[in-house]
C-alpha cells in the first residue's frame, strides 16, 4: 500500500491538473504540489537509492532536510542533477528521473553492497585495498560513487544577481517572520522578508491538527497587508543560504522551477534564478526548526517518514503517505501531527512512546480522538523492503539490549519523530555561538555576533503563540535600534496555547542482531558505524563526521547530525555539549553554479579591451589575441598566406618600407608637479631628474625586493611634466605603484599621476621610409634628423589633429610614436594608411614588433626576465652603480645573493647546428658526471627572416662572461647547439635608429 | 590489529568489535626530548619519521582542536612535484615518492589517485612559458610532457577547447604522477603509526607560551600544563607568526585565508586534475563524485577560517569559463584554511632565533603535497639540529641574502 | 563581505577596496646605510597578528585613496578608519 490523492483539502488547486514523468512514466499531478507531493499522491513509493548501499529509499521529509528523493530534472540543456523532490514546484512536462541507480530504482544492482554491508562499514576504504595498490579498485568505486550526472551541453538558462540594502531583513515567513515583519511594518523602515516556498506562512501552512485553525487565514492576511505595505520587499520562493560578515547575507530566488524551459511556469521573467546580495541592519532570523527522526532498526525504509512531513502532505497538499500509519515519537508535537492524519481520514493504528506517561495537551487529545497509546514502548525493527508491511514493538528500556518483541504492527507508513532542531545554520554562519539545551535536546542560539536576533522555532520556541511574541519583540527592538518606535499590534489570531510535557531525551531504539539503523540516510552511516568512530577514538565530533562521512551528504546533515552526536555522547558516556556540532558552512542550500556566476559568464567575463580601432583592424584581417587583456592583432593576413608568412612579410616591410603598427595598449602615465623629477627618480632605476624637456630615455622600474617588474621609455614634455610609457600589460598595476608610493610614502611630494593610457591612440609608424610618410601629414613639427632626434619628443598635428610624437623605436628602424586623442584614432590611422599608400605601408601586428625587438635584443620584462631578475641581471649594473639618489630597491641590488658571479644573465643566443630558431623554453645544460642541470633558459626565439637564422634571448647562468661559448639546449628530449652571443643581432650600432 | 582485507571481513562476523583506538590518548607526561606543536600532516608526519627514522620515540604531539584540523583537513588535496627550481623539485619529488608509497609504509590506504595534473596555457606567452617549466621539470628528473588542445580535449571532454573561450586552451603541462590523496586519511594513518611507536598525541592542549632561558628553550607552557623540553618543532601553518610571537621572534609570514569549494556529487566528469592560471582556477572530482575547486587566496590577511562571495564568485565563474556545463551544478559547501604566505612561495623549514627550536611554515597554499618530505627532513632537523640536505635551501636566511626561490616568479604560475 | 567606509566615499563592499599592507612600517634611510638584517626585515618580516592588525587600504574603485583601517583578523570587524599620514593609533590588545 501506498500514497494516495486526499478527497479534498490542501492548497492545491485541483482544476490546473500537471502532468509531469518521472522514471519514464507519466503521472499527473496539480498546480501547487511539489514533486514530491505529487509522486507520493501518485503511489510511488521507491524515489530514490542511497549512495553507499544502494537501498530501496522513499521519501522522509518535505523540504530542504530530505535526504532520499533526490532527482535529475530537466533535459538537454536544462538537465540538472541532485535536485530534492521537496523542494521543487511541479510543472506541466517536468521530467524527473531518479539518481544513483542502475538499471532502475525498482532495480538496481549497486543493491549488492547492502548485502555485503557489515564488511564495509564506516571507513572500510581506509583498511583495504592497499595490495597490490590502490589504483587498481578506485575506478570502480568512482563509477558506483556520485549521484546525478553533471550536464553535458552548455545551460541555456541565464542567472542574474540584485543586491537590496535595507534596514531590517526578515529571514523566514513562518509566524515568528511574519509577526516580525506585521510589526516592522508599522515603522516605515526599509524591510525585506524572504521565505523558501512559494507563499509566505511557514508552518501555519500545514502544523495544524484539523482544519478549524485559522492559521492559514492569518498568514494570507499578512500575505496582503504586507504586499500592500510600500516598505516592505516580498521575497518568496528565496533561500537565504549565506550569512556572510558585516551583515551581507546571500539568497537564491528560484524564478522558474529548476529543469523548466524559459515559459515554464508564472513569474520566470528573463531569468531562471537570482541571487539577493542583502546588506541588512539588523536581521531576524526566523527559520524554523526542523524535526529529527528516531534511530531504529531499518528506520530507512520507504514508508518511514517525519510525522510532520506526512503532516505537511496531508494539510498543505491533499495527499496521504499511508493508509495505516505507527507513529513513533518521543514528544508532544508529534502527537498533533498523528491527529491531523487521522483527522484527513488516515487510520493511525498506534502511538509508539517510550515516554512513561505522555500526559501532555496533545497526547491526551489524541487518546480521545481513540488513537491507541503504547507508553514506554519503542519500535524494534520495521518490516517491508520496498515498503513498509509492519513494525515490530517492544519495551522501551535504558540498556542496549534489543527489547523483546511484545507486538507486531501491520501498517504502510511510520511517522517518526525525535523533536525538533533549530535551523540555526545561518545563525551560526554569522559567527554565533551555540549552547546545547537539554530542553529541547538540540543545539541552539545563545550570543550573537552580528546584529541579528533568532526568535520563534530557530530559538527553540516550538508554540506558534510564542513565535508570534518573539517575532514582535525582535522587531520592536531591531526597530528601537533603528531609531523608530512601533508596538505590537493586533494580529487577530489567537492560536493554541497547549501545555506540553518536555521530550524524552531518547532518540535511538537498541536495533535487534544483524540489523542496521540508520543516522544519516543520504550517506548510509548507521548507529553501529559511529559506534565504530568511537572506538576507534574518532571521538571528536570533525573526526566523526570525516570517518563515518555523518553529515556530509546533499542534505548536509539536516536530520541526521544531532542524532549522530547524541549516539557519539551516548557511546562515550558524555553529554552531547561536550560532543558539539560540526560547523555549519555555506550554502544552507546547495546553489547553482550559474546563479553564482551570474552574468560573469562568456563574453562578460574577464571582458577583454579593445583598441581605439578595433574596427578598422577587422577590416584589415587581423589575427586577434589576448595580449595581456587586450584583443590585439597578432598579424595580419593576406590571401592564402599561412600566419607566419604574414609575420615575415610584414618583418620585412618594416625593415625596407614602412609599416604602421596600433600601439594604443601602451601604458601611459602622466607625471606632473614641481617634484616629478624628484619622484621619477625614486620610482625609476635610470636617472629621470636630468632629462631635458622634448628628450627621451629608456626606463627601468624594480620592486623593493631589487626585481625588475617593468619598463618603457619616458619623456619630458616641459620641467614639471613626464609621460612614462609602461608596458600594455602593466600600467594599470604601475599606476597603481606610483600612487602608492605618492601617497602612503612621499607624501611631501608636490606631484599628481594620471593613468592616460586609454586616452590617446599610439601608433607606431616605423621603417625607412616612416618620414616620408609622416611629412604627408603632419604639421607644426620638423621631423629631420637633426630637428627631431632619436629619443626626442615633439607635439604638432597629425591629419589635423593635434598630436604628440615621440622618436623612440621598439623595432630599431626610424620609427615614430604618433600619439592622438583616442576618439582621433581612427581618422588618424586612415591618414596615415592613405599617406603611406604610395611607399605600399604595411600594418604589422604584434608578433612581427616582437620578432624585431629580439633581433634588437630588446628586452620584454616578463618573458626575458623572472621572479628573480635584477637590473644587473640585465646589463643595468652600471647605471645602478653611478646613480647618485636612493631609488626603491637599490638596497636589494646589493644583498649577498644579488652579488653572486653565477646569476642568471640576459644574452642572445644563435644556433650553430642549423639555422632553424631555437625551442623557446629550451634550457641550457650543464652536464657533470653524468647529471644534467639546467644553466639557464631560452625566453624569446624567433627565425629571422632578414638575417635568415635563428635568433634567441634567454637568462644564463654568468652568461655575459661566456661570449662566445657553445652550450647544449635541452627541449623535451632532443638537444641543439648554440653560441652564447651579444643579445644585439641587427644594426648592432643602431645606426638606422638615427638615419 | 593490521588493516587488512582478510581482517576487514573477519571482523565483519563479529560486528567489527575488535578494531582498537587508531590512535590512543595517552596522559600529558611532565617532560619530553622532544615537543612537535602542530597535529596536523606535518606535525604528526614530524613525529613519526622522528620515532622510525631518527629512534625518538619520547616525544609528544601538541594538538589545540583536533588532529588534522588545520589546513591538513581544509585543502582541496592536490599532490604534485611540477616544480621549476631544482632545489624545489628534489624537495616536492621527494615528497611524491614518499606519498607513493604512503598507503603501504603507514598500513593505511590514503587513497592516493594519480590522475594526473594539468596546467594550461592559455596564450601563445602561457605556451612558452609552460614549455620552459616542462623540460625545467624533466631536467629536474621529474615526469612531464606538453599536451595539445586535442590531446586535453580527449580527456577531459566537458572543456571548453574552442578558440572562442575566453581564456583559450593552447596546450598544457601534464604531470602523470600529480594526483590527489584522501587528506583526512593522511593525517590518520600518521597518526597511527606514531602512537604505535610511542609518540604521544595530546589533543586539546592549545600551547600559551614558552620558557625560554637565555636564547635556548627550557619549556612548552600549555593550557595543561608545563612540558620540559628541550626540542620543540613547531608545525602549525598559518598560526605560524602565533606561535613565534609566544617565543619572541618574527616570521616573514602573512596569514590569508585560502577558500575551498566542493559540488554536490557527480557520476564520473572529470578525470584528471586542473589548473587554468589566467583563471586561478583549480579542480578535480574526488571519488565520491564532487568537484573539489578553489582559486587564488583572499586579498586580505585573516585568521577566519570561513569563506565570503567576492572570492566564491570569481572562483564559479572561473570554473564556468573552463566548463560552461558545469553551470547547472550546483554547490554544496564552501571553508577556508589559513596559509601562511611568504614572498618567494617556497617554505621555511629548520632552526629559528631561538636554540632548540625549530620551525616548519610558510607552505602557501600546497602544504599538504609536501607533508611527507616536510616531516621527514624537518624530523631530521630536530633530531640532528641541521637541516637536512633536501631542505637545506629552505631556511629563514635566505629573507636576510635574498636568495629566495621564487617558484611563482619563475613559472608565471602561483605555487 | 566586508563594509569598508572610505573617509571620502562612504561606506562600500569590500570589492571596491584593495588592501596594501601592515601599515606604518618605515622605510630604513637611507636604504643603502642599512644591513642585509635591517632590510630584510623591513621587506618581509612582519606582525601577522591574530586580533587587531593595522593595515593601509585603497578605496581601487571609487576615489583612489589611500587610508589606514585597524581591523580584527578574526572576526573582520572594522575598529577604525584613518588618514593615511596620521600617526598609530594605541591599540587595545584586547
Amino acid at each position: 500500500m501506498s500514497g494516495f490523492r486526499l478527497a479534498k483539502g490542501g492548497a492545491i488547486d485541483r482544476n490546473r491538473p500537471l502532468s509531469f514523468t518521472f522514471n519514464g512514466k507519466f503521472y499527473q499531478g496539480f498546480e501547487g504540489d511539489t514533486l514530491a507531493s505529487a509522486l507520493i499522491a501518485s503511489g510511488v513509493d521507491i524515489v530514490g537509492r542511497s549512495f553507499k548501499y544502494h537501498r530501496p529509499r522513499g521519501f522522509v521529509g518535505a523540504g530542504v532536510e530530505e535526504p532520499n528523493g533526490l532527482v535529475q530534472v530537466g533535459t538537454g540543456a536544462r538537465s540538472t542533477p541532485n535536485i530534492k523532490a521537496t523542494t521543487i514546484a511541479l510543472y506541466e512536462g517536468l521530467t524527473a528521473t531518479s539518481v544513483n541507480a542502475w538499471p532502475s530504482v525498482e532495480f538496481d544492482i549497486g543493491a549488492l553492497n547492502d548485502v555485503m554491508k557489515r564488511f564495509i562499514p564506516a571507513g572500510f576504504y581506509y583498511k583495504t585495498f592497499m595490495w597490490p595498490d590502490w589504483h587498481l579498485f578506485e575506478p570502480l568505486i568512482r563509477r558506483a560513487a556520485g549521484l546525478g550526472q553533471a550536464p553535458i551541453e552548455a545551460d541555456a538558462d541565464r542567472y542574474d544577481h540584485a543586491h537590496i540594502h535595507c534596514d531590517i531583513l526578515i529571514v523566514g515567513g513562518g509566524p515568528a517572520g511574519i509577526a516580525a515583519a506585521l510589526t516592522a511594518a508599522q515603522g516605515g523602515l526599509d524591510v525585506v522578508i524572504a521565505d523558501d516556498g512559494p507563499r509566505l506562512g511557514g508552518s501555519l501552512l500545514w502544523d495544524f491538527a484539523d482544519q478549524t485553525d485559522d492559521g492559514v487565514a492569518f498568514a494570507k492576511m499578512a500575505v496582503t497587508k504586507l504586499g500592500d505595505t510600500d516598505s516592505i520587499t516580498v521575497l518568496t520562493d528565496t533561500s537565504v543560504y549565506g550569512y556572510y560578515d558585516h551583515n551581507f547575507l546571500t539568497a537564491r530566488q528560484y524564478r522558474k522551477p529548476p529543469g523548466a524551459s524559459a515559459n515554464g511556469t508564472a513569474n520566470s521573467g528573463n531569468t531562471a534564478e537570482r541571487i539577493w546580495k542583502i546588506r541588512a541592519e539588523h536581521v531576524i532570523l526566523a527559520t524554523g526548526a526542523i524535526e529529527r527522526p528516531l534511530v531504529f532498526a531499518n528506520n530507512d525504509r520507504p514508508g518511514v517518514m517525519l510525522a510532520a512531513a506526512a503532516q505537511n502532505y496531508a494539510m498543505q497538499y491533499g495527499v496521504a503517505a499511508g493508509r495505516r500509519a505507527v507513529l513513533f515519537a518521543n514528544n508532544d508535537h508529534a502527537y498533533k501531527s498523528a491527529i491531523a492524519l487521522k483527522s484527513v481520514g488516515v487510520d493511525v493504528a498506534l502511538v509508539v512512546d517510550p515516554r512513561q506517561n505522555p500526559d501532555g495537551y496533545w497526547p491526551k487529545r489524541a487518546r480521545e480522538m481513540g488513537i491507541v497509546v503504547e507508553r514506554g514502548a519503542v519500535i524494534c525493527d520495521v518490516h517491508g523492503e520496498k515498503r513498509v508491511r509492519a513494525v515490530t514493538i517492544g519495551k522501551a528500556s535504558d540498556n542496549d539490549e534489543a527489547p523483546e518483541v511484545t507486538q507486531t504492527v501491520t501498517c504502510d507508513l511510520v511517522l517518526s519523530s525525535g523533536g525538533w532542531s533549530p535551523r540555526a545554520h545561518l545563525f551560526a554562519q554569522s559567527g554565533g555561538k551555540l549552547r546545547y539545551d537539554e530542553a529541547i535536546h538540540s543545539f541552539r542560539p545563545d550570543i550573537s555576533v552580528q546584529k541579528e536576533t533568532s526568535v520563534g522555532a530557530c530559538n527553540g520556541a516550538l508554540r506558534v503563540a510564542d513565535c508570534l511574541v518573539e517575532g514582535s519583540a525582535a522587531a520592536i527592538e531591531a526597530c528601537a535600534i533603528l531609531g523608530k518606535s512601533v508596538t505590537a499590534p493586533i494580529f487577530g489570531y489567537s492560536p493554541e496555547t497547549p501545555v506540553t510535557q518536555p521530550q524524552a531525551p531518547y532518540f535511538r531504539a537498541p536495533s535487534p542482531k544483524g540489523r542496521k539503523a540508520w543516522v544519516d540516510f543520504q550517506n548510509d552511516v548507521t548507529a553501529s558505524d559511529i559506534e565504530l568512530a568511537a572506538r576507534e577514538n574518532y571521538v571528536s565530533v570533525e573526526h566523526l563526521k570525516r570517518y563515518t562521512t555523518l553529515g556530509m551528504a546533499s542534505d548536509q546533515g539536516k536530520i541526521s547530525n544531532l542524532n549522530g552526536f547524541s549516539i557519539m555522547a551516548q557511546t562515550r558516556g558524555v553529554s552531547v555539549r561536550d560532543v558539539g556540532t560540526t560547523k555549519f558552512r555555506p550554502p544552507y542550500e546547495p546553489v547553482t553554479f550559474g546563479a553564482i556566476a551570474g552574468r560573469r559568464i562568456g563574453d562578460f567575463y574577464h571582458p577583454i579591451r579593445r583598441l581605439p580601432t578595433d574596427q578598422l583592424q577587422r577590416e584589415l584581417n587581423a589575427q586577434f589575441e589576448d595580449y595581456g587583456g587586450w584583443a590585439r592583432p597578432y598579424c595580419y593576413i593576406r590571401d592564402g598566406e599561412k600566419k607566419e608568412d604574414a609575420v615575415y612579410r610584414e618583418v620585412r616591410a618594416v625593415r625596407s618600407g614602412v609599416g604602421l603598427f596600433e600601439a594604443s595598449p601602451l601604458g601611459k602615465i602622466e607625471v606632473t608637479g614641481a617634484d616629478a623629477g624628484v619622484f621619477l627618480d625614486r620610482i625609476f632605476v635610470n636617472t629621470a631628474s636630468t632629462l631635458k624637456p622634448g628628450k627621451a630615455r629608456y626606463g627601468l622600474m624594480a620592486d623593493e625586493n631589487g626585481v625588475v617588474f617593468d619598463d618603457g621609455v619616458f619623456v619630458r614634455l616641459s620641467d614639471d611634466l613626464f609621460l612614462c610609457s609602461t608596458t600594455s600589460a602593466g600600467a594599470d598595476h604601475m599606476f597603481l605603484w606610483m600612487e602608492e608610493w605618492l601617497q602612503c610614502e612621499w607624501t611631501d611630494l608636490d606631484v599628481y599621476i594620471a593613468n592616460v593610457t586609454t586616452s590617446w591612440a599610439t601608433f607606431a609608424v616605423a621603417g625607412p621610409y616612416a618620414r616620408d610618410v609622416l611629412l604627408k601629414v603632419t604639421e607644426g613639427v620638423e621631423l629631420g634628423n637633426d630637428a627631431f632626434p632619436h629619443m626626442a619628443c615633439r607635439a604638432g598635428t597629425v591629419a589635423g589633429v593635434r598630436t604628440r610624437i615621440n622618436r623612440i623605436s621598439f623595432s630599431g628602424e626610424l620609427a615614430y610614436e604618433v600619439n592622438v586623442p583616442a576618439g582621433y584614432g581612427e581618422h588618424v590611422w586612415r591618414a596615415i594608411m592613405e599617406a603611406g599608400a604610395e611607399f605600399d605601408i604595411t600594418p604589422y601586428g604584434l608578433e612581427a614588433t616582437m620578432l624585431m625587438r629580439a633581433e634588437k635584443g630588446y628586452l620584454h620584462v616578463g618573458a626575458d626576465t623572472d621572479g628573480q631578475t635584477l637590473p644587473q641581471d640585465i646589463g643595468y649594473g652600471g647605471p645602478v652603480k653611478k646613480k647618485k639618489s636612493d631609488f626603491i630597491g637599490r638596497r636589494s641590488m646589493v644583498r649577498p645573493d644579488a652579488k653572486r658571479s653565477d646569476r642568471l644573465q640576459f644574452v642572445g643566443l644563435k644556433p650553430i647546428d642549423g639555422t632553424q630558431a631555437l625551442p623557446i623554453g629550451g634550457h641550457i645544460v650543464e652536464e657533470t658526471q653524468g647529471t644534467r642541470k639546467s644553466a639557464g633558459y631560452i625566453t624569446s626565439s624567433y627565425w629571422s627572416p632578414v638575417l635568415q637564422h635563428g635568433i634567441a634571448l634567454g637568462l644564463v647562468k654568468s652568461g655575459r662572461d661566456r661570449m662566445g661559448e657553445h652550450v647544449r639546449i635541452y627541449d623535451d628530449g632532443s638537444f641543439r647547439s648554440a653560441e652564447i652571443v651579444s643579445p644585439v643581432f641587427y644594426d648592432q650600432n643602431g645606426d638606422r635608429l638615427a638615419s | 590489529m593490521q588493516y587488512s582485507t582478510f581482517n576487514l571481513i573477519k571482523e565483519g562476523f563479529v560486528g567489527h568489535k575488535n578494531w582498537p583506538a587508531a590512535w590512543t590518548t595517552p596522559a600529558l607526561k611532565k617532560s619530553y626530548d622532544a615537543v612537535i606543536i602542530g597535529g596536523g600532516g606535518h606535525g604528526l608526519a614530524t613525529a613519526y619519521y622522528l620515532a622510525k627514522n631518527h629512534n625518538l620515540t619520547n616525544v609528544a604531539i601538541l594538538e589545540k582542536g583536533w588532529i588534522g584540523g588545520g589546513n591538513t583537513g581544509r585543502n582541496t588535496t592536490i599532490v604534485r612535484s611540477n616544480y621549476f627550481y631544482p632545489e624545489s623539485a628534489a624537495f616536492y619529488d621527494f615528497s611524491l615518492k614518499l606519498y607513493e608509497g604512503l598507503s603501504n609504509d603507514l598500513n593505511y590506504n590514503i587513497m592516493l589517485s594519480q590522475r594526473g595534473q594539468m596546467t594550461f596555457a592559455h596564450s601563445q606567452h602561457d605556451l612558452e612559458m609552460i614549455r620552459r617549466i616542462c623540460n625545467a621539470m624533466q631536467l629536474n628528473g621529474v615526469d612531464a610532457s606538453v599536451l595539445t588542445p586535442d590531446e586535453i580535449a580527449l580527456r577531459i571532454p566537458n572543456l571548453d577547447v574552442s578558440r572562442k573561450a575566453r581564456h583559450p586552451i593552447w596546450g598544457a603541462v601534464v604531470q602523470e604522477r600529480a594526483g590527489v590523496a584522501r587528506h583526512d586519511a593522511v593525517a590518520w594513518g600518521y597518526a597511527r603509526q606514531a602512537s604505535k611507536l610511542g609518540v604521544d598525541i595530546i589533543q586539546n592542549c592549545a600551547v600559551t607560551g614558552f620558557q625560554i632561558d637565555r636564547g635556548r628553550i627550557k619549556a612548552v607552557e600549555t593550557k595543561r600544563g608545563i612540558i620540559k623540553t628541550d626540542k620543540v618543532g613547531i608545525a602549525v601553518a598559518g598560526h605560524s607568526s602565533v606561535i613565534a610571537e609566544m617565543a619572541g621572534f618574527r616570521l616573514p609570514v602573512q596569514s590569508y585565508a585560502l577558500q575551498a569549494f566542493v559540488s554536490e556529487p557527480l557520476k564520473p566528469a572529470l578525470d584528471t586534475v586542473v589548473v587554468s592560471p589566467a583563471t586561478g582556477v583549480y579542480v578535480s572530482q574526488s571519488d565520491k563524485g564532487e568537484l573539489v575547486f578553489g582559486s587564488a587566496l583572499d586579498l586580505y590577511t585573516s585568521y577566519a577560517q570561513r569563506g565570503n562571495v567576492p572570492v566564491l564568485e570569481d572562483t564559479v565563474a572561473g570554473l564556468l569559463a573552463l566548463f560552461p556545463s558545469f553551470s547547472r551544478v550546483r554547490m554544496l559547501r564552501q571553508w577556508a584554511g589559513i596559509c601562511d604566505i611568504v614572498h618567494d612561495s617556497s617554505p621555511i623549514i629548520g632552526h629559528t632565533p631561538v636554540v632548540g627550536m625549530y620551525i616548519n611554515c610558510g607552505w602557501g597554499t600546497g602544504g599538504f603535497k609536501a607533508i611527507p618530505a616536510g616531516g621527514y627532513t624537518f624530523a631530521h632537523a630536530i633530531a640532528h639540529d641541521t637541516p637536512h640536505p633536501l631542505a637545506k635551501p629552505f631556511t629563514l636566511d635566505r629573507f636576510k641574502s635574498g636568495a629566495l626561490i621564487d617558484e611563482a616568479g619563475a613559472a608565471g604560475i602561483a605555487h | 563581505m566586508m563594509k569598508i567606509t572610505c573617509p571620502f566615499c562612504g561606506a562600500r563592499n569590500e570589492n571596491e577596496f584593495h588592501r596594501g599592507g601592515e601599515a606604518h612600517i618605515a622605510r630604513p634611510q637611507p636604504s643603502m646605510d642599512t644591513s642585509d638584517d635591517v632590510w630584510g626585515e623591513y621587506l618581509f618580516f612582519r606582525d601577522n597578528p591574530k586580533g587587531i592588525i593595522v593595515e593601509r587600504w585603497r578605496h581601487t574603485y571609487g576615489c583612489g585613496q589611500w587610508f589606514n583601517v585597524t581591523r580584527d583578523t578574526v572576526t573582520h570587524e572594522i575598529k577604525a578608519v584613518y588618514d593615511i599620514e596620521a600617526p598609530k593609533p594605541a591599540i587595545d590588545a584586547q
